[in-house]
């Protein structure tokens, strides 16, 4: 199977950028068509979010998010927002990388017997257990289509953890989940952080014997 | 096209630029600095995990397979986004063997001989000794439980103003109170006193011939919001070129070069080193933490403080001993690392399921203030090799900014990979005594190894087989072309190597000054180390 291209909007301004030793995996391309095609691969790459960290349900037959924990994850803090965002240069790869975790999907369920629902992506209809199974497979070192599942990775990641698409103090100050949940603290009223509490203040421990005069060792 | 004209082209202005660029334009020559990020000082460097703010802006991470690298992407290079850790590198270091089976380092070099060079970076910078006054919760709490398995843990020498440090921990994007000595304080302000020109978002592709001995380098222009689109080119001809890139950038603008400028050197873009870098993540038990260590904080808590700080203070040096065989050597250093970076790798011990993603992963998350992050630098092999160049800059860039997938290839060999094997064991040991914590390395299952401090893919040695540059620092074959950065470092060095880059930049500029006399440049060597400032220079309004 393929890798898709991975790419963004860059204003008018056509960019490619190929490599052999990626196939076609970082082919950027800049054109007007809608990032998804239809709503189910958008759906799938919510639940592909869900599965790096999980949410609670936004409504009660929400099928994209498992429903294993009961508080947000990297969904409610925008984990879609952020790869269509044009800075992160993957869009153009959502729609094909979608229907490639579909087509993994279903292939993984025949392959170990479980019988899918069909009324959603085949992705979606995986139990979470499967859906981070899939995953560990298709981002093992190894997996020859690794690069491109590792960068969705790592932006579902981020998505939650940091929330880099919107300004870090907009995302404290509205109780966005993620950073709160870190126990992140907040900045003072000029948007920096300071800790003027910051040490014990006493010798902890003792200075390793042959210290050079300039503080480092011998 | 009109192709302009210089003294001395440095390519890049981290410690290796830059430092050449101060002397060289004290000493009365032409100097032109190409840099192929943005110049950003003191307001310009944001607290905020927004994409396209100076944490993306002047940051470099490059996927390659088997190792990934963290470089600065700005005007002052890695001094601008690093941890300002500066230690001298142990004296056992210069005399390593490595895989290849004699002493890599030239035989002029040795930690003495190096010695006096250290002291003039020390004292420009300035170098500081904290004392346990300075030591945030993060360092106090490692040092404690050093102690308390009955290991030495030090201060660690910093380019750190502790009067103006708010222990932020936002230093990876810039300091923002000017408290971190970045070379925007020092030697870039006194390179451009002295006339020095610095070009931000200049990207330089390759050398090729000019005549008469003179080299032509030839650069893109890059939009100042994405970094992938070219807006421009151009081409400036020098009698001196130094190559300071970085040990990821500096490889493949040299193979580039290949075409025009003939063969390189066999260890272009190869001997590439990590630094034996790995990281290791604790849960501190906070009640243990209090019973164990005593320790406790005004707010009746034991730590809970990994957010507050100056990224690594507090380092355990029991293990730097030259009594020990190669590659049994290593550092154990406290660290910050923001969420993010930091997060995306961490492991959860005893995982039933994925041990970095998934459920268990986000509980390990609410844990995060009593998180603790141990950084080893130990002894790797040199294994990096670089693949061919990719057509532009240092890598296929992916984001706008940031993020690219490069041509390295990592592959550890079996001393490496029990180095870390080993120093991962030590830190479990003291962390997990007596209960204090939990503690996992980092996964390198994600974006295999990773380095913050890539060297030696550019090395100076006395060995043309297996060194691209002479104990001058010039490159082998190509008289006029010298490389003084963190490529030119031949090794491992088990601690921090900020301060070893410098201290060999240094060194390396008297030659290149009798050098530049010989190609018939008007310059001196000798002129008084610089005086720091104490706010970061600005880019100079148009």
């Amino acid at each position: 199977m393929e890798m898709p291209a991975l790419g963004g909007r860059c204003d008018n301004r056509y960019v490619e950028i190929s490599a052999d030793s990626l196939g076609d995996v970082l082919e950027v391309r800049v054109d007007a068509t809608p990032i998804f095609s239809d709503e189910s691969q958008k759906m799938t790459l919510e639940a592909f979010a869900d599965t790096i960290v999980p949410g609670v349900k936004r409504f009660p037959d929400d099928r994209a998010i498992a429903g294993v924990v009961d508080d947000p994850g990297a969904v409610a803090a925008g984990a879609l927002d952020l790869l269509v965002d044009p800075a992160t240069g993957v869009a153009a790869g959502l729609a094909p990388l979608s229907d490639m975790l579909n087509a993994h999907a279903g292939a993984y369920a025949e392959r170990t017997g479980l019988t899918l629902e069909d009324d959603v992506p085949a992705f979606v209809a995986l139990p979470y257990e499967h859906r981070a199974e899939l995953i560990s497979e298709l981002t093992a070192p190894g997996n020859p289509e690794r690069d491109g599942w590792i960068v969705l990775v790592m932006f579902s990641n981020m998505a939650y953890d940091i929330v880099p698409h919107r300004p870090t103090e907009d995302v404290l100050a509205e109780g966005v989940p993620s950073l709160l949940t870190l126990g992140y603290a907040k900045p003072d009223s000029d948007g920096l952080w300071r800790f003027p509490d910051f040490g014990y203040n006493r010798e902890l421990a003792k200075r390793h014997p042959n210290t050079t005069e300039s503080g480092s060792p011998e | 096209m009109t192709t302009e004209s210089t003294d001395v082209l440095i390519i890049g202005s981290g410690f290796g630029g830059s430092i050449a660029a101060y002397h060289l334009a004290a000493g009365g020559a032409k100097v032109t600095v190409l840099e192929r990020g943005p110049w950003l000082s003191a307001k310009d460097f944001d607290h905020d995990y927004l994409l396209g703010s100076s944490y993306t802006r002047a940051f470099d991470f490059v996927a390659g397979d088997g190792m990934s690298l963290l470089g600065g992407n700005c005007v002052g290079g890695g001094s601008v986004v690093y941890f300002a850790a500066l230690p001298r590198a142990p004296g056992f270091v210069f005399d390593r063997q490595g895989s290849i089976g004699r002493r890599v380092w030239p035989a002029a070099i040795s930690r003495e001989a190096l010695n006096p060079w250290y002291d003039r970076v020390s004292e420009v910078l300035p170098v500081t000794q904290q004392d346990w006054g300075d030591i945030t919760y993060s360092g106090g709490l490692w040092a404690a439980a050093c102690n308390h398995s009955g290991h030495t843990a030090n201060p660690v020498p910093v380019g750190v103003d502790a009067s103006r440090c708010t222990n932020c921990n936002w230093m990876m994007a810039g300091c923002r109170f000017d408290a971190k000595q970045s070379l925007l304080l020092n030697y870039l302000p006194a390179a451009l006193q002295h006339g020095a020109e610095i070009r931000p978002l200049h990207e330089v592709q390759k050398i090729s011939h000019a005549g008469d001995g003179r080299y032509r380098v030839h650069y893109n222009t890059l939009d100042d919001v994405d970094y992938r689109v070219a807006t421009g080119s151009g081409e400036i001809d020098a009698k001196i070129v130094i190559v300071a890139a970085g040990a990821g950038a500096t490889p493949p603008i040299l193979q580039r070069s290949e075409e025009t400028l003939g063969t390189m050197p066999h260890a272009v873009g190869r001997y590439f080193s990590g630094n034996g870098e790995r990281l290791n993540n604790a849960v501190i038990n906070e009640e243990r933490a209090a019973e164990l260590l005593g320790i406790r904080r005004p707010n009746g808590k034991a730590y809970e403080a990994y957010q507050i700080g100056k990224g690594p203070v507090v380092a355990c040096w029991d293990f730097l001993d030259a009594g020990l065989p190669e590659y049994d050597r290593f550092s154990m250093e406290q660290l910050f690392f923001p969420p993010g970076l930091g997060t995306i790798l961490t492991q959860v011990q005893d995982a039933t399921g994925p041990s970095w993603f998934g459920r268990e992963k986000k509980e390990l998350l609410r844990r995060w203030k009593s998180w603790l992050t141990i950084f080893l630098m130990t002894e790797d092999d040199n294994e990096g090799v670089f693949g061919a160049p990719p057509p532009t800059g240092n890598s296929f860039r992916i984001s706008q900014q940031m993020l690219g997938r490069g041509p390295l290839r990592y592959d550890p060999t079996p001393n490496t990979l029990r180095g870390w094997a080993q120093a991962d064991a030590k830190v479990k040991e003291i962390l997990e005594k007596d209960g204090l914590a939990t503690v996992m390395p980092w996964t390198n299952d994600v974006v295999g190894a990773y380095t913050v401090h890539p060297l030696s893919s550019c090395r100076i040695g006395d060995d043309p087989a297996t060194s691209a540059l002479d104990d001058r620092h010039e490159l082998r074959g190509h008289p006029g072309i010298f490389v003084t950065d963190g490529s030119a470092v031949p090794t491992a060095l088990t601690v921090n190597p900020a301060l070893t880059i410098a201290a060999l930049a240094e060194r390396a500029i008297p030659g290149i000054v009798a050098a530049a006399r010989d190609r018939g440049v008007d310059v001196t060597y000798g002129a008084p180390l610089p005086k720091a400032v104490t706010n970061s220079v600005a880019r100079p309004a148009a």
